[in-house]
């Protein structure tokens, strides 16, 4: 198995091991259905604003794993001992951003069907949630990587993480949730937004990560 | 004979705070260097340069040698059997064999009847220990220690002093920064004054 498949695989592994996985899925379902309880049972309101919500409560439940995709791994010395054995950080961050999307974005598209069905949405739109979601998590995972890196070893930095992370994550939000309506010219800008973030992001985890280290 | 590793006029920083200026010094195969000094003196920084973590803040290091760090922080996931922990590591070594050689350094470090165990439930010397089977199992040339005998019990820190002399007798080099006596006979000493 080449060095970045078993990093791959070591880190969905912890992910799920730790229910890291399952909580911010349960998180996503919780907050989609706190706005019918906001807004009212009204099924066309529900209908109207549904995938936005569902948009939005991707983002929030994007957040809750950002604190331990690269903080343990920075004070308990995994990365210095990938650093000794000559791996770049870059290529770290990447086998992580993999990881990460693998570990979160299915079961939260599983979870988004879910979601659908008790805001009332037609089939037509969970059609467009999903295909915006397949699109926009790998720039919503890239992201979540490279603020995890940059907050590691900081104190509260749960916290700061959505601070930075949040506004970074709007065009994404725009993008995808503007694709319920917008149809492809919304599509493409989405992809092009987390094409942009998943080139980045390992460079910007792994400058980081190595920072860190000093 | 090659250098494996080898310190020019290094000087080393922690928060822009300068620990220590102008050391030098050169490992060969068979050879071995003995860190000491107080707490808090620069030992781990040492041994962070070497390993190539930390940029010294003048000078430069050579290495000439793939390099195992054993440092304080374990780095084996707590979830998972010692054996897999180990095999996680030996998998990314540039070198064959994986298992083969996370078996040979659990038996030369005594924890063969440990490996399914999981981590989490490791002692501290146990866990020490496993850390030194890492820097076994690597087949790295030059062993980078720090602290290696802490938590230790006394028949470990012999297994410990038999493991680095059978490493310099098959050609590698060994850095070891320790408090505590440990015997690394013909050793080069640095020692680190505050």
């Amino acid at each position: 198995m080449s060095p970045l498949l078993t990093l791959v695989a070591r880190d969905v592994r912890v992910a799920w091991g730790e229910g890291g996985a399952v909580y911010p899925v349960a998180f996503f379902l919780l907050t989609a259905i706190l706005f019918p309880f906001a807004i009212g049972p009204d099924t066309a309101l529900l209908a109207r604003v549904g995938g936005g919500v569902i948009w939005a409560s991707a983002l929030l439940a994007a957040l809750l794993p950002v604190e331990r995709l690269v903080g343990p791994d920075a004070y308990g010395g995994t990365l210095d001992q990938l650093a000794v054995r000559g791996y770049s950080m870059a290529l770290v961050a990447a086998a992580k951003l993999a990881a990460h999307w693998l570990s979160f974005a299915p079961p939260l598209m599983l979870a988004a069907v879910i979601a659908a069905g008790l805001l009332g949405l037609s089939g037509e739109t969970l059609l467009k949630v999903e295909i915006g979601l397949l699109i926009g998590t790998p720039g919503l995972a890239a992201l979540a990587v490279a603020t995890s890196a940059l907050v590691a070893g900081l104190r509260g930095a749960g916290a700061v993480a959505g601070l930075v992370m949040l506004p970074l994550a709007v065009p994404l939000l725009i993008f995808g949730s503007g694709s319920l309506e917008g149809g492809a010219g919304a599509l493409k800008l989405l992809g092009a937004v987390s094409l942009v973030l998943v080139a980045g992001a390992p460079f910007v985890a792994g400058a980081a990560m190595r920072v860190g280290m000093e | 004979m090659s250098t494996l590793l080898a310190f020019h006029g290094v000087t080393g920083a922690r928060g822009g705070r300068t620990l220590f200026e102008g050391l030098s010094f050169a490992l060969r195969a068979g050879e071995a260097a003995l860190v000491t000094g107080p707490n808090g003196v620069g030992k781990s920084s040492l041994i962070r340069i070497a390993a190539g973590l930390l940029a010294p803040a003048a000078g430069s290091v050579e290495t000439g040698a793939p390099r195992a760090l054993m440092a304080e922080a374990p780095a084996l996931d707590q979830a998972r059997s010692l054996g897999d922990a180990l095999a996680f590591w030996a998998a990314l070594d540039a070198v064959p064999d994986a298992s083969t050689r996370v078996e040979e350094a659990l038996a030369a470090t005594s924890l063969t009847p440990i490996a399914d165990v999981p981590v989490r439930l490791l002692s501290t010397g146990q866990r020490r220990r496993a850390a030194l089977a890492r820097v076994v199992a690597s087949r790295a040339s030059v062993w980078l220690l720090d602290e290696p005998a802490n938590g230790l019990d006394m028949a470990s820190v012999i297994a410990l002093e038999t493991l680095m002399a059978q490493h310099r007798a098959d050609g590698g080099a060994v850095l070891l920064a320790t408090h505590l006596p440990v015997a690394l006979p013909g050793a080069q000493t640095i020692v680190l004054a505050p």
